[in-house]
């Protein structure tokens, strides 16, 4: 009796781990199932060098590449923020900072994720586009440089983080032999631990990356919703995920052309950021025990 | 200057620098928060928590907005957690170091980096269209109860495995089962950790905006939710509506419904490293 309940409760309990696997099933099945009949309409070749998006216009453009180049344009001024921030907040709370001063920090610096993204929008939008277009008189009102630099601040913690991690796992010896050899601290943390570490540092750029790419809110609120195929950021674009929002937020019926578009634009998504991550998985993996 | 001289300057600077990077961010959300409590504070009061939403900035209140949150985050707590522990449970505590498992581990790690957007993508297609459920409560709580799964699942892993498992060899050497051992020794050893991570992954969920956008939450709800079929609106899509409209009063209100998310997610984030602090405490093994 009391073998055939073990089993049981294995059982249940095995399939509520199953679950995770049907998500992803589940995930990439709505993806192309809405896409493939979106591409049976579209042409993935127009799709995918077409310059205009214009899906809700008369004269209709399905040309992902301004979503897209918007998406990479608030992508690279947020890690551009959090990169040298997050860096430098690592190598400080390894190489220099006491150890109860880093069991401070570290915690307060998560607060920066815990923080809603619609939060950080309106901070985007009514805190830091004001201030800079005192700065620049023809920056917009809507622009990705505001959404990019938002969201920068609130990825540091993402990259401080892990490379903090990697840091503190490169071996103790490689420091001490560095110091012996009558080097500084910044010496040795420019010199010999970065590049000991590089591998968890890349990992978390590329995850800061992924996380970047994939968010909505600050984007949606302050970046503007004109999909525009430019690298300019003081004017409004368009990323894939406000496009995504701008479309559910309208009345656009079910089973039409239009409603496909976010599944196409969502799968455009997903493969940027599943590469991402299994770039990082693969490195992560490769690197791993270097030093053991 | 010598050549050592000008390194250890350099060295010193960095140490400053170092200081600068860790506390800008912080004190760039400090200027953020003071200046929406700046904006939004006098606008609280009693009404401004028990009004409908109004196209009139002075008379909009958030109640349909945190009566929704409220149901969302119950139904989601009520899905996730059951599942996302005993998931956890299973790959920790059964884990057969086979293919399944492994696969089942870079599967969750892989969920965790999907975009929140493409949950509600998912959400839309299996619980509001192929699942009839509409644009309800039950659609949206089904979508975030997937979103915040890895984040439970992975906490509840890390929190068993920092159980020794001298525990469990002394609860097998008294001749209890697996499960015994587990149900009755594990998992009460466990529930500090386990319990931050549910915190923080609701607290996750109540700031969510954009899945529950794609699921077809509104931006305008005149009522509040009567059961889980009924639609609804959630606290951060009220702001973003009201952020969204070009007027300075309801930039005002939307300041102040902030004030209110930031204080339940500080509080839940606050609840949860107090937990973390004392378990870690207890578990000095």
């Amino acid at each position: 009796m009391q073998k055939i309940k073990e089993k049981i409760i294995e059982f249940i309990l095995r399939a509520t781990a199953l679950i995770t696997i049907l998500t992803t099933i589940g995930i990439i099945w709505v993806l192309l199932s809405e896409s493939l009949v979106f591409f049976k309409e579209v042409s993935i070749i127009d799709f995918l060098t077409d310059t205009q998006w214009t899906p809700l216009f008369a004269n209709k453009h399905f040309g992902i590449l301004p979503l897209i180049s918007g998406t990479i344009l608030t992508t690279i001024i947020a890690i551009s923020v959090s990169l040298p921030i997050g860096l430098t907040i690592a190598i400080y709370l390894s190489e220099y900072a006491p150890k109860k001063l880093k069991k401070f920090i570290k915690p307060l610096l998560e607060i920066l994720a815990a923080v809603p993204t619609v939060v950080y929008g309106f901070f985007a939008l009514m805190v830091v586009t004001p201030f800079l277009q005192k700065l620049i008189p023809e920056m917009a009102g809507f622009n990705s440089l505001s959404a990019g630099i938002v969201m920068g601040i609130m990825i540091i913690p993402f990259i401080s983080s892990l490379s903090e991690d990697a840091l503190s796992a490169v071996p103790k010896s490689l420091r001490e032999a560095s110091y012996g050899m009558g080097a500084t601290k910044l010496q040795t943390s420019f010199k010999v631990m970065i590049p000991a570490a590089s591998s968890g540092i890349i990992v978390s750029v590329i995850l800061a990356f992924s996380r970047a790419i994939g968010e909505t809110m600050i984007v949606a609120i302050a970046a503007g919703q004109q999909p525009r195929l430019t690298l300019n950021p003081l004017v409004p674009v368009e990323t894939i995920t406000a496009y995504i929002v701008q479309v559910s937020l309208g009345d656009v019926q079910h089973d039409s052309l239009e409603y496909r578009t976010i599944f196409a634009a969502g799968i455009t998504l997903f493969v940027f950021t599943f590469i991402l991550n299994n770039i990082s998985f693969w490195i992560r993996k490769k690197f791993r025990e270097e030093y053991d | 200057m010598t050549n050592g001289e000008k390194n250890r300057l350099k060295d010193s600077i960095f140490k400053y620098i170092g200081v600068f990077a860790c506390s800008i961010g912080l004190i760039l959300l400090a200027i953020f928060i003071g200046n929406i409590i700046y904006d939004g504070f006098n606008r609280i009061d009693w009404s401004f928590l028990t009004s409908l939403p109004s196209r009139k900035a002075e008379k909009a209140g958030i109640l349909t907005a945190w009566s929704g949150s409220l149901w969302i985050v119950i139904f989601t707590f009520i899905i996730a957690v059951p599942i996302g522990i005993s998931a956890g449970v299973y790959l920790e505590e059964y884990n057969r170091k086979n293919k399944l498992t492994r696969l089942l581990e870079i599967n969750i790690s892989n969920l965790a980096g999907v975009p929140s957007i493409i949950y509600g993508l998912l959400g839309l297609e299996i619980f509001v269209r192929l699942s009839n459920l509409g644009s309800s409560v039950l659609a949206g709580s089904f979508t975030l109860a997937l979103l915040i799964l890895p984040i439970i699942i992975v906490a509840t892993r890390e929190a068993l495995k920092a159980v020794p498992s001298s525990i469990r060899a002394a609860s097998f050497g008294l001749g209890a089962t697996k499960w015994q051992t587990t149900w009755y020794q594990v998992l009460p050893a466990a529930s500090g950790g386990i319990l931050t991570g549910v915190i923080l992954a609701i607290s996750r969920a109540v700031g969510e905006t954009a899945p529950l956008i794609v699921v077809g939450a509104l931006a305008y709800v005149p009522f509040t939710p009567k059961g889980p079929m009924d639609e609804f609106t959630v606290l951060p899509i009220q702001i973003f509506n009201w952020v969204s409209r070009p007027q300075h009063e309801f930039a005002i209100n939307a300041a102040a419904a902030i004030i209110i998310l930031l204080a339940i997610t500080f509080t839940m984030n606050g609840i949860a490293v107090y937990f973390r602090n004392k378990w870690q405490k207890k578990i000095n093994w």
